[in-house]
């Protein structure tokens, strides 16, 4: 049969919500897809780390002293804790709670501005330069990996925070909202290997 | 007519020289002629390998145009489902065929496995240690002084004993190159910083090729190099004049290479020429071929080389020698003399 | 006749095509969102691209085919086989491949677009400046010239200096944030926009197969786009990760470098088969045999390709235990591929096989990419790989695999979906035609590298001397070559004339079984105007008088239907997005920062702020101004 069948409705979807939450909604996926992409460059970038290490006779090599602990702990500290508001917010923008998730917002933009701060010291005192031998290049790696997706979501959160002031958002902007948290959680759960990546290795080995 | 009867000899000459050397160089660098242990159990893996493809090949072949071209042709429903006799053969087959297939990767594997071990043991006398480093284009080859025990060098072409293993030990001055004589065995890649060991027992005299197999720059197709297996007590004779210095008479060549820029880059073991950027010279003449195998070491060769080297492959590290023809005569002739 | 009631086509017709059609002329071009015109222009650019490796390809045969041939020096030949291999591999196999999946993953789900439509825009962009990245500077004298993967120190900043290098490696970060935008579209609408009934247990297998073919691309391509980073960075700003004197490892590289690599070329084939799947069913007028083995088949493949990239590195000299094991892994993939193969047989064998010409696609498949499989299970092992690799008997086995492998079902699909893409025929006599020009050309072509390989001849040589012995298997190569290459002509002028005077073909001129099949040919920018329902692997087997959809999306909007995962029950509408002109001013941000950062990492942190604002002008939800606002701009409350 060579011609086009006609139609005959079966259901009907009008009653459907125009967002998801979560999972639920379909944006989320594309999130997630990115944080996969990410992801595995964290892991493929850590695992090259590793890779040096394990036959380098020295870790770091003769000379240099391993990266500052004192910022590396104080930003890993601001982080873990930052994931408390974002954990709230995310909830308060889930249930299309504006005001909430305005305060979230500014609370989250401030967060990130004190955090790239700190990550701006954590850099100055890393006590090696990326151009010295491969550990200084590795080093280095996983630091401007992970300060590239702070900043990144730092400048989504004032984008949003912004447009949430001036504008009266639907579900579906409600969603984005819990999404760019989701991303902020993805953020906060990839620093501490990195941490250990920077600063435990070359104090242990 | 002494010219012509002179003019068809040198063509015949020419003729069965070409004749020798296609069927003799076309086999000099084939997988198919295994020359020593590991290329023969290699070639027999592959030889078993390759027939139990091609057997399983043409099973796929006869089975695809047996489908198409059967007359028997099932009932569908409308939904483009089958059931009957034939599907439930089909599903029996495929638990056959995965199994059947299971199988002989199991067999191929546990094949590869085998001569993995086989070419792991050594077996033999002590083995004979020789360097090869890859550089961009030239292999650089040291053994052993059999009087002095100091590493003496030559440069492209490798000489080894019949039935004694030699452990070929690898690496790269520069990029990464890939050490290649398909005679003796597979290839093994000549890595900056590492040091990779290839174990050859060679089983036949003569001449082998082996050419360079990791793309490593502009002229990676020129870079090749001649093996020669010989007997114990002629690569002794080799080795032991080729770990003596220089044997030819000093002259007008040689002041020229101690005095001129060959020095800086070139060693000719017992005179002023200590430069190790370029192949040692010491013995040039006893080698078969120049600038890895570009030319053959004829007069010609020389003197092109040393004139024109940018012509003859481009981007060599070796500068033109900007000596005037008289000069670039004393200077071959001096070359010629270092057998 | 029962009385089931019928949707009036024709009125909402004209109201999807009120809200889905695109501006006139150059600015629809420049912001259409419609994923079949995207498509389009992806298979354009990329057949245009094969051309254009199939002449330098002719040129290498050529070089070759005469020992100690001046023609092409050293410098040209090595410019064309890294031209002819970075294209293939980054600017045609996988766009290709995911350019179909653009054109076709809506249509086969009676969806009206893809999750992100103007993702789709940013990638076709974004992928043609990776296409002017490499081909510029070419035309320029700045042509890559050590091979499609670039092994340090040869491609450090040691032994590779200007700029040759640098383009190589950006061109990779185009294409690679091309690709994975692609796939993540492609994965999320698989997974949340099937038509209700579909569910996974009833996705047709080309949807099954370029699923997993997404994942793997989104789990791979990371990898390729940080070791070009390294390598840029190591060029650039002085890093060593490669630089063995300063602890870094050059055989790092090839570890990266090859975990995206072999991934890759499943990524290339894995969607070949899923076109296999769907021509062998409609052509032997069956489902395919064994739908389960098939799946899990691809998913096993999917699995096992990360597992084994270190065969690429048999010969550098890794500890024997671990090549063992990659041995094992590498012969292991030889299975799920054996039981796809059986099942395509075992399909064609119980059903009723109509010789078309996508169907003579599929069985030049079978027959040509056995031979490549089969020449992979001898080069899975360690020890006889160092015979094998590097030589020509590895160029006769990648050009199998890719070639019969994804070519050749790809040339099939071509064939096959044509008329659905142009509401025309093609003209079967000379699709035959070229089919076996193409395919016996190939086979001459190819087939007599694996002999060379035997005979010592290694990879990228721009010449050989006369005493080796090769040359007479190199002039039958070049014939084979040129008979190929006739063959592609003449597929591309049936294509063309086709395309204008092509007999009409209707909706579903093959009697197929996919929902792609039950919307005009060619779709109109809406697709459907209703989202079907289906309730079995092959909705339009028997071909329905009526078609059961649902009611309640939007006619005059943009939406599109969001389902879950495994059982396509409805979960949301989705407002779909609208055409703009954002997605190519980020790809153009985007592509400044790429190829000034070839010259300065400062180009990085500077073009943050153009991709920044572009990627918010992009982002920025329209919706009602606060009152507060309004004020602020000026407007009236």
């Amino acid at each position: 049969m060579n011609a086009l069948p006609d139609l005959t409705p079966v259901g009907d979807v009008a009653e459907l919500p125009d967002a998801a939450m979560g999972p639920r909604g379909l944006i989320w996926w594309g999130t997630f897809g990115f944080m996969l992409i990410e992801g595995a460059g964290f892991v493929l970038a850590g695992g090259s780390l590793l890779y040096l290490w394990a036959q380098a006779p020295q870790w770091p090599p003769v000379g240099a002293p391993p990266p500052a602990l004192g910022f590396g702990l104080a930003f890993t500290v601001l982080i873990l804790l930052s994931a408390l508001p974002n954990i709230w917010l995310q909830k308060r923008a889930r249930a299309c709670d504006l005001p909430a998730s305005r305060l979230g917002l500014v609370v989250m933009g401030l967060l990130g501005v004190a955090l790239m701060g700190l990550r701006g010291y954590e850099l100055a005192h890393l006590n090696i330069r990326w151009s010295a031998n491969a550990y200084g290049s590795l080093i280095w790696l996983m630091m401007i990996l992970h300060t590239s997706h702070v900043l990144t979501d730092l400048i989504d959160t004032l984008v949003i925070a912004v447009w949430s002031f001036t504008h009266e958002p639907g579900r579906p902007q409600f969603a984005d909202i819990s999404d760019n948290a989701g991303y902020w959680s993805f953020v906060v759960l990839t620093w501490p290997p990195i941490f250990l990546l920077v600063y435990g290795l070359p104090r242990w080995s | 007519m002494e010219g012509s009867a002179d003019v068809i000899l040198y063509k015949r000459g020419l003729l069965t020289l070409a004749a020798g050397l296609l069927s003799g160089c076309a086999g000099q660098q084939s997988v198919l002629s295994p020359a020593s242990d590991q290329a023969r159990t290699l070639s027999w893996l592959g030889l078993l390998m390759g027939v139990i493809c091609l057997l399983i090949y043409l099973l796929v072949v006869v089975l695809l145009g047996l489908a198409l071209r059967r007359r028997a042709r099932p009932a569908i429903s409308p939904t483009g489902e089958v059931s009957g006799p034939v599907e439930g053969w089909l599903q029996r087959g495929l638990t056959i065929w995965a199994s059947f297939v299971a199988a002989v990767l199991v067999v191929l594997a546990g094949a590869s496995f085998v001569t993995d071990r086989i070419l792991a043991t050594p077996r033999g006398p002590a083995p004979l240690d020789v360097r090869v480093t890859g550089q961009q284009w030239w292999w650089r080859i040291a053994y052993r002084s059999p009087i002095t025990g100091e590493w003496i060098e030559t440069a492209n072409e490798l000489h080894l004993p019949l039935d004694r293993p030699a452990r070929i030990e690898l690496t790269s001055a520069d990029v990464i190159h890939s050490f290649w004589v398909p005679g003796l065995h597979g290839k093994l890649d000549m890595i900056p910083g590492r040091a990779n060991v290839l174990a050859v027992t060679p089983r036949k005299l003569g001449w082998l090729r082996g050419q360079c197999a990791e793309f490593c720059g502009l002229e990676h197709a020129l870079m090749a190099f001649d093996v020669k297996v010989e007997t114990p007590a002629e690569f002794q004779a080799w080795l032991a004049h080729q770990a003596a210095p220089a044997q030819a008479r000093a002259g007008p060549g040689l002041a020229l290479i101690e005095n001129g820029a060959c020095g800086g880059c070139h060693t000719v073991r017992g005179t002023r020429a200590k430069g190790r950027a370029g192949p040692d010279l010491t013995h040039l003449a006893s080698r078969r071929a120049l600038a890895a195998k570009t030319l053959s070491l004829s007069h010609g060769g020389l003197m092109g080389w040393i004139t024109q080297p940018q012509a003859l492959k481009p981007g060599a590290e070796m500068p033109a020698s900007g000596l005037d023809p008289e000069r670039t005569k004393a200077l071959v002739a001096y070359l010629e003399a270092l057998k | 006749m029962s009385a089931v009631p019928i949707l009036d086509r024709a009125e909402a017709e004209a109201r999807c095509l009120a809200a889905w059609r695109d501006a006139p002329g150059l600015w629809g071009f420049l912001t259409t969102v419609d994923h079949k015109r995207i498509a389009g222009r992806y298979v354009c650019t990329t057949m245009a691209l094969l051309f254009m490796a199939g002449v330098l390809a002719l040129d290498m045969r050529l070089q070759l085919a005469f020992p100690g041939m001046h023609r092409m020096g050293a410098q040209g030949y090595n410019e064309a086989f890294t031209l002819h291999g970075s294209t293939m591999l980054f600017l045609v196999s996988v766009p290709v491949m995911e350019a179909m999946a653009m054109w076709l993953v809506p249509l086969m789900l009676g969806q009206r677009n893809m999750a992100f439509p103007r993702l789709n825009a940013f990638s076709y962009w974004t992928y043609l400046g990776g296409v002017l990245m490499l081909w510029v500077p070419h035309a320029l004298n700045v042509t890559p010239d050590l091979g499609w993967f670039q092994y340090p120190p040869l491609s450090g900043p040691g032994y590779a200096p200007g700029h040759r290098t640098d383009v190589w490696a950006q061109m990779i970060t185009f294409t690679e944030v091309a690709a994975l935008s692609v796939s993540v579209n492609t994965a999320v609408t698989i997974l949340r926009m099937r038509p209700l009934g579909m569910t996974l247990a009833k996705m047709p297998l080309f949807l099954w197969a370029m699923l997993v073919a997404s994942v793997m691309t989104i789990l791979a391509l990371p990898a390729v786009m940080l070791v070009t980073s390294m390598l840029i960075a190591d060029r650039l700003v002085a890093t060593h990760f490669f630089d063995p004197v300063a602890g870094g490892d050059v055989v790092l590289f090839q570890h990266l470098f090859w975990f995206f690599g072999h991934p890759e070329v499943y990524i290339i084939f894995v969607p070949a088969l899923g076109f296999v799947a769907q021509i062998v069913e409609t052509f032997s007028r069956r489902r395919v045999f064994g739908y389960i083995p098939v799946v899990l088949s691809l998913l096993t493949i999917a699995v096992l390709a990360f597992g084994l990239w270190v065969h690429h590195m048999f010969a550098v000299g890794l500890p024997k235990l671990g090549a063992s094991f990659y041995t094992a892994a590498s012969m292991a993939i030889a299975l799920p591929t054996g039981l796809q193969i059986y099942c395509w047989i075992a399909t064609l064998w119980g059903g009723r096989p109509r010789l078309t010409t996508p169907l003579l696609w599929v069985i030049g498949f079978i027959a040509t990419f056995v031979i490549g499989g089969l020449s992979g299970v001898m080069t899975a092992s360690a020890p006889l790989d160092l015979q094998l690799t590097d030589t020509y008997f590895i160029v006769a086995h990648l050009h199998y695999v890719l070639i019969g492998g994804a070519l050749f079902p790809l040339f099939g699909a071509f064939c096959y979906w044509f008329p659905k893409a142009t509401g025309r025929l093609l003209s079967e006599r000379w699709g035959k035609v070229s089919f076996w020009l193409v395919f016996g050309g190939f086979n001459l072509g190819f087939f007599p590298m694996h002999f060379l390989g035997l005979m010592g001849m290694p990879r990228r040589i721009y010449t050989y001397g006369h005493e080796m012995g090769w040359q007479p298997l190199n002039v039958v190569a070049l014939a084979g070559s040129v008979i190929a290459v006739g063959g592609g002509l003449i597929f591309v002028a049936n294509a063309c004339f086709s395309f204008k005077r092509g007999a009409p073909s209707g909706p579903n001129p093959w009697e197929a079984s996919t929902l792609e099949w039950a919307c005009a040919s060619p779709p109109p920018p809406y697709n459907f105007t209703h989202s079907p329902v289906v309730d079995s692997l092959t909705p339009l087997w028997p071909p329905p008088q009526v078609l059961p959809v649902v009611t309640g999306l939007s006619l005059d909007e943009r939406e599109v239907l969001v389902t879950s995962v495994v059982d396509a029950q409805p979960v949301h509408r989705q407002a779909s997005a609208k055409p703009s002109i954002w997605p190519l001013v980020s790809a153009l941000a985007v592509s400044a920062t790429f190829v000034g950062s070839i010259f300065t990492p400062w180009a990085l942190v500077w073009g943050t702020l153009p991709v920044a604002a572009a990627l918010t002008a992009w982002f920025w939800p329209h919706r009602r101004l606060t009152p507060g606002a309004r004020r602020l701009l000026g407007k009236a409350t």
